[in-house]
This record gives C-alpha cells, sequence and structure tokens, in this order.
C-alpha cells in the first residue's frame, strides 16, 4: 500500500470518530439540560449521573413553575419571555434596515472614505463592551432611560450592526459583478440593481445575519443586567435566569426548565432555517 | 483584492438631460450613492459606539461616583487619582496576566477546534446536515443557559462528571472544577474553547467551500496524499482566515465578560479585567475607577493587537 492509500484510509476511519466525538460534546449538555428539566430534585439529589429519565420520574411541575407568574407563586418566565422577543426582533429589523445599505456600499461602491469605514468596523470589535457600557450607563441613568427596553433595543443594534455589516459585506462580494453589469447594460439604476438583482441573491444571507443578530440580542446579558436588574418586570429571559440561579431558594431542576425555556426558540429557529443558510449561493447563475 | 467596482452601465447619456449642467460622472454618482448608504451606518455607530468611548476616556480622568452622578456634568475636574487607584488595588496584575491567558487558550482552542470541525463536515456524507448544525449549538445558544449547564454537570454534588468520575474513573473526591485555584481557569479556558469553536468553524467552512475543486483534483492527480493536499492546497487558502480569526477571536475572548462572569464570578484566579470593570461599576459605585481600569484594559488591547498586525499582518494587506 502507498502512502496515499494508507492515508486515504485512516483518515476515514479518523474521520468518523471525530464526527462522533463532537456529535457528543456538542449535543451532551443540551440534552443533560433536558433531562433535567424533567426530574424531581431529590430524585436528581439521589442519582446525579443519570443521562436519562428514570421510569416515573417524569414530570413538568417545573415547567409549570417556572412560567407561572410570580404571583401565583412561579417564576414570571411569560413575561421574561415576550419582554425578549420584543428586544430581540426590534433590535433584529432595524440591525437590517441600517446594516443592508451599508454593506452594499462598502462591499460595491468605491466612495470617499471607503476603505476607512472597513477599518472603522474592525476598530469596532477593538472596543470592549464594558468599555462602552460604562458611559451608556451613566447617560441612561441620567436621562431615565435605565431600565427601558427601548434604551437595551439601541444598545444591541450598536452590538449587532459591525457584525452585520461585515457578514453581508462578505456575501455581497460573492455575487459576481457581471450579474450586476448585465443589469445596469440592461438600463437598472442603482437601487434598481441592489433591488432586484443583489438583495435576491443575497436574501439566504441576510436571512443568516437576521438570525444571527436575533440570536445576540435574545442571548445578551451584560447590558441587561446593567440596565434592568431592579426592574424585575422588564427582565429578559437571560438576566432572569441568571438572577434567579445566583439565589438557592430556587430548585436546580426549576432552572433547568428555565434554560430550556431560554434555549429552545433559538435551536427551533435555527434548526428550522439551517437550509436557508447552506453553500451555494450564485453557482449556475452565470455562465463560463 | 481584485474586486473592481462596475465600470459598466455606458447608458448615462440618458442622465440628466438639462443642458446647462454637466451630468455628474458615473464616478462621482457611484462615490455619492456610498456615502448616501453608508450614512445610517456610520451615524449608529457614531452614537451608541463611539462617543461613549470618547466619554469612558474622560470619565477615567474625573472622580466620579455613582451617588454624585446627577450632578456631574461633562466636564469635571480632571485627575489621576483613577488611574492611581486602579494600578494599586491589590490583584491589578494578576487580573491581567489571567486574562492574557483566558484569552490565548480561548482563541487557539476554539480556532483548533473549529478547523477539525471545519474539515470533518467539508464532503457530504449521511446526516451531515444534522451533524453541522449540531456543531453550532454551543455557539447559538444563550450564554445564560450553557453556563448553567456547566455548572451544574461539574457540581460535586449533583454534577453528572463528578457522579462519572467517581464511579468510572476512580477519583478519589468529587472535583470542585469551578471553585478551586488549580482548575477554575483551565474549565473556563476549556468552556471558552467549547462555545466559540462553531465560530471559527462557520468562517472555515465558507472557505473551505469556496476553495475550486478543480485545485485540489490537479494536486490529486500530481500524487499529492490527503494530508498533503491539506497542507499545501487547503492550508494556505485558509490562512487568512485563520490569521483573520485570530484577531477577532483573542479581541472577542479578551473583552468577555458574560462567560467568565457567569461561571464563577470571577473567583478562584478567574477575575478577568471586564469582570473588575463590573466590580468598580457595580459593588464599589466608583465610575470613575471603573472606566480608568476600562480603559487600561482597552490599552493592553490595543497594543496586543498592534504588535500582531506588525508581525503578522503586514503582508495580508498586499
Amino acid at each position: 500500500m502507498d502512502r496515499d492509500r494508507i492515508e486515504t484510509v485512516s483518515l476515514r476511519w479518523l474521520r468518523r470518530v471525530v464526527i462522533a466525538a463532537f456529535l457528543i460534546i456538542t449535543v451532551l449538555p443540551f440534552w443533560y439540560m433536558l433531562v433535567l428539566s424533567v426530574r424531581p430534585i431529590e430524585r436528581l439529589l439521589l442519582d446525579p449521573g443519570s443521562l436519562w429519565v428514570p421510569v416515573g420520574e417524569f414530570t413538568v411541575a417545573t415547567y409549570a413553575e417556572v412560567l407561572k407568574a410570580a404571583e401565583d407563586g412561579g417564576q414570571g418566565f411569560l413575561t421574561f419571555i415576550r419582554n425578549s422577543g420584543l428586544v430581540a426582533l426590534a433590535a433584529t429589523l432595524l440591525t437590517l434596515v441600517v446594516a443592508i445599505p451599508g454593506a452594499y456600499a462598502v462591499s460595491r461602491l468605491r466612495f470617499f472614505g471607503r476603505r476607512q469605514v472597513n477599518a472603522l468596523f474592525l476598530a469596532v470589535y477593538l472596543f470592549p463592551s464594558i468599555v462602552i457600557a460604562i458611559p451608556l450607563f451613566v447617560v441612561f441613568t441620567r436621562v431615565g432611560l435605565r431600565g427601558s427596553l427601548f434604551g437595551l433595543v439601541l444598545v444591541y443594534i450598536s452590538q449587532t450592526l459591525p457584525v452585520s455589516v461585515y457578514m453581508l459585506k462578505n456575501y455581497f462580494e460573492t455575487i459576481p459583478i457581471s450579474l450586476e453589469e448585465s443589469a445596469a447594460i440592461d438600463g437598472a439604476g442603482r437601487l434598481g440593481i441592489i433591488r432586484r438583482v443583489s438583495l435576491p441573491l443575497a436574501a439566504p444571507s441576510i436571512m443568516a445575519v437576521a438570525l444571527y443578530d436575533f440570536m445576540i440580542a435574545w442571548n445578551e446579558f451584560l447590558f441587561a443586567l446593567l440596565f434592568l436588574v431592579d426592574k424585575p418586570n422588564r427582565w429578559t429571559v437571560s438576566l432572569g435566569l441568571s438572577l434567579l440561579a445566583d439565589g438557592v431558594e430556587v430548585p436546580k431542576t426549576v432552572l433547568m426548565a428555565g434554560s430550556v425555556i431560554l434555549t429552545l426558540p433559538i435551536v427551533i429557529l435555527f434548526f428550522a432555517s439551517e437550509r436557508l443558510l447552506t453553500e451555494g449561493l450564485t453557482s449556475g447563475a452565470e455562465k463560463g | 483584492m481584485t474586486t473592481t467596482a462596475p465600470e459598466a452601465g455606458r447608458s448615462s447619456v440618458r442622465e440628466r438631460p438639462g443642458p446647462r449642467r454637466r451630468p455628474l460622472t458615473l464616478r462621482r454618482r457611484e462615490s455619492r450613492a456610498g456615502l448616501a448608504l453608508v450614512a445610517p451606518t456610520l451615524l449608529v455607530v457614531l452614537l451608541v459606539i463611539g462617543i461613549p468611548i470618547v466619554w469612558t476616556v474622560l470619565l477615567a480622568f474625573q472622580r466620579v461616583r455613582l451617588a454624585t452622578l446627577r450632578r456631574t456634568g461633562l466636564f469635571g475636574e480632571f485627575t489621576l487619582g483613577n488611574f492611581d487607584r486602579v494600578l494599586h488595588t491589590p490583584g491589578f496584575a494578576d487580573t491581567l496576566w489571567t486574562t492574557v491567558l483566558y484569552s490565548l487558550g480561548g482563541t487557539a482552542g476554539s480556532i483548533l477546534l473549529g478547523l477539525v470541525a471545519a474539515l470533518i463536515v467539508r464532503r457530504p456524507f449521511r446526516g451531515r446536515t444534522l451533524v453541522r448544525a449540531s456543531m453550532l449549538l454551543p455557539y447559538v445558544a444563550p450564554v445564560v443557559a450553557v453556563t448553567f449547564v456547566w455548572q451544574v454537570m461539574l457540581d460535586p454534588q449533583l454534577g453528572v462528571v463528578n457522579d462519572w468520575g467517581q464511579r468510572f474513573l476512580g477519583w478519589d473526591a468529587p472535583i470542585p472544577f469551578l471553585s478551586q485555584d488549580s482548575t477554575a481557569l483551565w474549565t473556563v479556558i476549556t468552556f471558552e474553547a467549547w462555545r466559540y469553536f462553531p465560530f471559527a468553524f462557520l468562517f472555515l467552512l465558507a472557505r473551505l467551500q469556496a476553495v475550486p475543486a478543480d485545485l485540489e483534483e490537479a494536486a490529486r492527480v500530481d500524487g499529492a496524499t490527503p494530508t498533503q493536499r491539506f497542507r499545501h492546497i487547503l492550508l494556505p487558502q485558509l490562512m487568512p482566515v485563520i490569521a483573520l480569526l485570530a484577531v477577532l477571536r483573542f479581541i472577542m475572548t479578551f473583552n468577555k465578560f458574560d462567560d467568565v462572569y457567569l461561571l464563577t464570578g470571577g473567583s478562584a484566579g478567574t477575575e478577568v479585567v471586564s469582570v473588575r470593570v463590573y466590580q468598580f461599576l457595580t459593588a464599589r459605585t466608583d465610575v470613575g475607577a471603573a472606566a480608568a481600569q476600562a480603559v487600561v484594559l482597552a490599552v493592553v488591547l490595543i497594543a496586543f493587537v498592534a504588535i500582531y498586525l506588525r508581525f503578522f499582518g503586514a503582508h495580508r494587506e498586499a
């Protein structure tokens, strides 16, 4: 057997092992979350090593408790879900409205300062959100935006915008220029080209960016913590879960149910649109 | 970069038929359109990021406490007292060192895992879509949920890891991974690599799929083995992405607050700079010191990135 053959065969086996290993490390923690969320806490203390729900232990009381409003003896997660959903949706939509034209301009049009704009977006990464958080904390305290969901949306846009522009710019650059040129020769103006050629071709990518933005906003923790901590009815799911987890009075299994509720929307959204995010944007659009 | 903006659209003759005003050149129209389209983005970035950064620097030189906040103006009395306080609060150097270790470990770990993951799902196989989707789970899932699961998994009493470790690996006693000095930082770094490898994976997979198939085909015909093809065809194509990822991940990890704060709260030798900033801001309500500490964070970060760009980034611009 020559080297090529040996490598090909051993790599084929190695690949299977590695795929299995990756599946375990990525899926297991979530499986564990799910299992714990439907076990009573007393049983968990007796048998912490179980990776499935033993017969007769299954319960959904944890979910009932975590969702019920605080007045009814629950943890009030329904309100948190509403808050998180509102904030994340608003932030995503506003980000896209701003980012799509910006990204198109940076990827396609030569204008004064284009290179600087490119550099600026990388530079924005340089600045830790905690650096931005301090003056925002100060300003929001002074103008009374602390504790308001609108203030949070504003901050989230700034968090998602640079990365959205960066991603969209890369996508726009993969669209063959000749497509836009043909449209221009056919008499389309700049906006017509964007609307009829670039946007439809980039639609899956825009979807991907929207998903990504939603995810960032839904998952965000630091700013929610800084701005909303003393307004329990405005808490997002992330904030609510982390604050309740700090105390000792809420059982871990109930909080696991909270984690599932926090994670599930993201995972469902993600798997539902996975197909959208796949390869092959422009393959076949151009001949030759 | 070989992208040249479209020179086409010679139909500009029909623009602005007025006899006096000369039509704008295509180039100038392009420039105007570009500025108009990018303006909203710039405005938001300036308003919510640019101004706050400048303000943080100003705050760092003023004596501001949360209690006196309502009375403080934009330009108070300038002082170096905050920096003095920050530099002489015990644990300053330790925190900085922890942050560096944490960032380097997290960056290297996540890129390495991401590269392996990208290489194995590159070619089609049965169930690939599912595998690829689950690869992204740690990254898409909310940080609060995953840190909570890790905490419970690693818990000495409730956790599955310690239970299995004692049952199958012969550990004498449960290991408090997140609360003892010898393991906490490593656990946090492992978490970081686990949570962020999908980020590297996404970038690398996208680049891998853009590598022309002919290139590899040609190398195969010339007798290159799989590892040789990786080393001489794929890796050079991936290097720019890896370099970019190294910068991005390092910066993001260096700035990271959530993960460490949620996993350990900064105890057991895991206090990173941003957690310290947060402590100054909330526990001590010392806005000035928090700003000073944040400026130190930003300056150190800029220094690191400058060094990196100097040594590794010089040829990339070409």
